[in-house]
């Protein structure tokens, strides 16, 4: 059986690569994909815990947190949609009125 | 870690026997449509190669290998090859699940007539007919075209839109046997006890979304050639094309298989133990009632489509969220209730 | 690490997750974005099974590759994006600053994992038939509707709430009967 590090360094990889591609790429979209990709790689960590101290509070956290994950992904992209509708562009950069 | 390789070698062995049923099916599918469409039409369909012409898929299907592939010059090419890829492979998964019949013994040991006994079966199910949606998506974005992308586009909200009735009326099913596990689905329905009597709203609404989902007619708006020339699959030639044709023909059996096992009693045969047959012939011809059901379920399929017209997009869109999905609701909450009051009593 | 067949697994399934989320930040394109992003949800469903969560495994299919997903594919090709520029030809030294802090930050959780983690090696002999349990739908399900009764109706308020608020920020601005015209 492999040990509990290698799962562990699996999703801190996947979760650094998250937070990589959030400060690097400028596409709203983009960035909304790599928080998915962090939001996963914390369901990977929880789920390892779980099934290696035998724990069912983790995967019941990983339900509650694809819900959040769902209603997060529904209310963002619909919020894009707005955004593209005002300025035609969902670069992150030119998104600034709030700005001063 | 042991491995059980004749236990493997079994499961090889049933994959292949399975996926070569299902793809002569598909063949033999295409050419009962075309000869159905033609009786229902008066007229006399394809008739020419073999005997009735029954040799056509094959022919039809070595004109296509033939047949040059044209990749359209803005397209992006590696999606346009992987579309009707992932649209096949989710068609020809999901029959994994689906029990062909009850254990039956063959030198000696006993073999489960399923290829995977999974104990999430229905959610299995369910899964996959999410990830369909892919194929028709990327198919649409990727030709590069605007019919494609209309059809694509199309597809995906519908798809998306039936799939909430499809998997709540699956839940009724749920409910009543406690369990996702297809097997226990299909013992639990002995004699007359079929789900389709147990779940009468249920069965029709997942009838009408399981047509949504194979996007055939009334709901094949994803396609309708008066207004998309072809819809997702305008721009694909040769085999690639075949290939989406394969998956909509699979997706009809497949679902098929799905309806029979869900609701139409799986490989029973009601009252088939007390006619004190020996358990060979039974489980042969448990086998045979699972395929006729099935095939009937097909044949329903294909009256539908001659028979029916096509609905309009908002009719569509207005008839999955305003009927189906309130009926689908409303079953599982009746069906919930009297579950509750049954075990209670 | 022994080479056993769920070893090998792992490696091939840790490799791929990890090649697709490098792609994921990579492609210029949105929707090949997604793509990988797909294949790498794929793999971690994969990983789930490893771990004998297969409820979570097939939620993570049907939910994050089901619905999350084709709703993305369906916004980047409503919006129908253009590809962006290159990630060499829009560098700049915030951006190296923020790779290498994110890499820093790595370095940290690493090693707080690797070797906070190394003395605890939980028996696994034990507790392997009890993992299994726990990973099935109807363990979860119970748990689900008994002791976390609470949380699911939250969740549930939750989801129509944001169901409504996608549909009222999506939604064209309807033109009302403007004030000056009456």
């Amino acid at each position: 059986m492999i040990d509990i590090q290698y799962f562990l360094i699996l999703s801190a990889v996947l979760f650094s690569i998250g937070v990589i591609g959030v400060l690097v790429r400028r596409n709203a979209i983009v960035i909304f994909m790599c928080i998915e990709l962090m939001l996963n790689s914390v369901n990977l960590s929880l789920i390892t815990f779980s099934s290696f101290f035998s724990n069912y509070y983790g995967q019941i956290f990983v339900f509650f947190i694809m819900t959040v994950a769902a209603a997060e992904a529904a209310v963002g992209l619909a919020i894009i949609i707005s955004i593209y509708r005002n300025k035609e562009s969902i670069n992150v950069d030119e998104i600034n009125i709030l700005k001063w | 870690m042991t491995v059980n390789w004749i236990e493997i070698l079994i499961t090889v062995i049933k994959i292949l026997l399975v996926q070569i049923i299902l793809l002569t099916g598909v063949a033999y599918t295409v050419y009962t449509e075309r000869r159905v469409s033609a009786f229902i039409q008066n007229r006399i369909g394809p008739n020419r190669v073999g005997p009735a012409g029954l040799l056509q898929p094959i022919v039809d299907v070595v004109k296509l290998l033939m047949k040059e592939d044209i990749v359209p010059n803005q397209a992006n090419r590696f999606i346009h090859s992987l579309a009707p890829a992932i649209s096949v492979g989710v068609a020809l998964c999901t029959v994994a699940v689906i029990p062909f019949g009850d254990k039956i013994i063959l030198f000696g040991r006993e073999i489960k007539l399923q290829i995977a006994s999974v104990n999430i079966g229905v959610l299995y199910i369910l899964a996959l007919v999410s990830l369909g949606v892919y194929g028709i998506t990327l198919s649409g974005w990727s030709s590069n075209s605007k019919y494609s992308l209309l059809g694509g586009l199309r597809a995906s909200a519908q798809m998306i839109s039936y799939e909430l009735s499809m998997g709540l009326s699956l839940l009724g099913i749920v409910l009543i046997n406690g369990t996702f596990e297809l097997d226990t689905i299909v013992l639990n329905q002995y004699g007359w006890k079929w789900n389709i009597i147990l779940q009468p709203i249920g069965f029709i609404t997942f009838l009408v979304a399981a047509f949504a989902e194979t996007n055939r007619t009334p709901f094949d708006l994803p396609e309708a050639e008066q207004e998309l020339v072809g819809g997702y699959h305008t721009e694909y030639s040769s085999m690639k094309f075949a290939l989406f044709f394969l998956a909509e023909y699979a997706n009809v059996i497949v679902s098929a298989c799905i309806i029979t096992t869900l609701y139409l009693g799986g490989w029973q045969f009601p009252y088939l133990q007390t006619f004190g047959i020996s358990p060979m012939i039974m489980s042969i011809l448990q086998i045979l009632t699972f395929l006729i059901k099935a095939i009937f379920v097909v044949l329903f399929f294909i009256w539908i489509r001659w028979t029916i017209p096509r609905f309009r997009y908002d009719q569509l869109m207005s008839l999955g969220w305003k009927i189906m999905l309130p009926a689908s609701l409303l079953n599982l909450v009746v069906t919930s209730i009297i579950v509750l009051l049954l075990k209670y009593n | 690490m022994d080479l056993s067949l769920i070893s090998i697994l792992f490696v091939i399934l840790a490799v791929i997750s990890i090649f697709s989320a490098l792609m994921l930040i990579t492609r210029k394109n949105p929707v090949t974005s997604a793509l990988y992003l797909i294949l790498n949800f794929f793999t971690v469903s994969g990983i789930y099974l490893l771990l004998k969560a297969q409820f979570i495994a097939i939620i993570q299919v049907m939910v994050y590759m089901g619905a999350i997903m084709v709703l993305f594919l369906f916004v980047i090709m409503l919006l129908n994006l253009r590809d962006e520029k290159n990630l060499t030809e829009s560098f700049s030294f915030k951006k190296l600053t923020s790779v290498l802090l994110s890499i820093t930050f790595f370095v940290l959780i690493g090693t707080t994992f690797y070797f906070g983690f190394s003395n605890i090696n939980p028996s696994r002999q034990g507790v392997e038939e009890k993992t299994v349990e726990i990973g099935k739908a109807t363990f979860l399900g119970e748990k689900l509707f008994t002791e976390f009764a609470m949380p699911v109706l939250i969740a549930g308020i939750l989801l129509l709430v944001a169901i409504i608020g996608a549909v009222v920020l999506a939604k064209k601005k309807f033109d009302p009967v403007s004030p000056d015209k009456e």
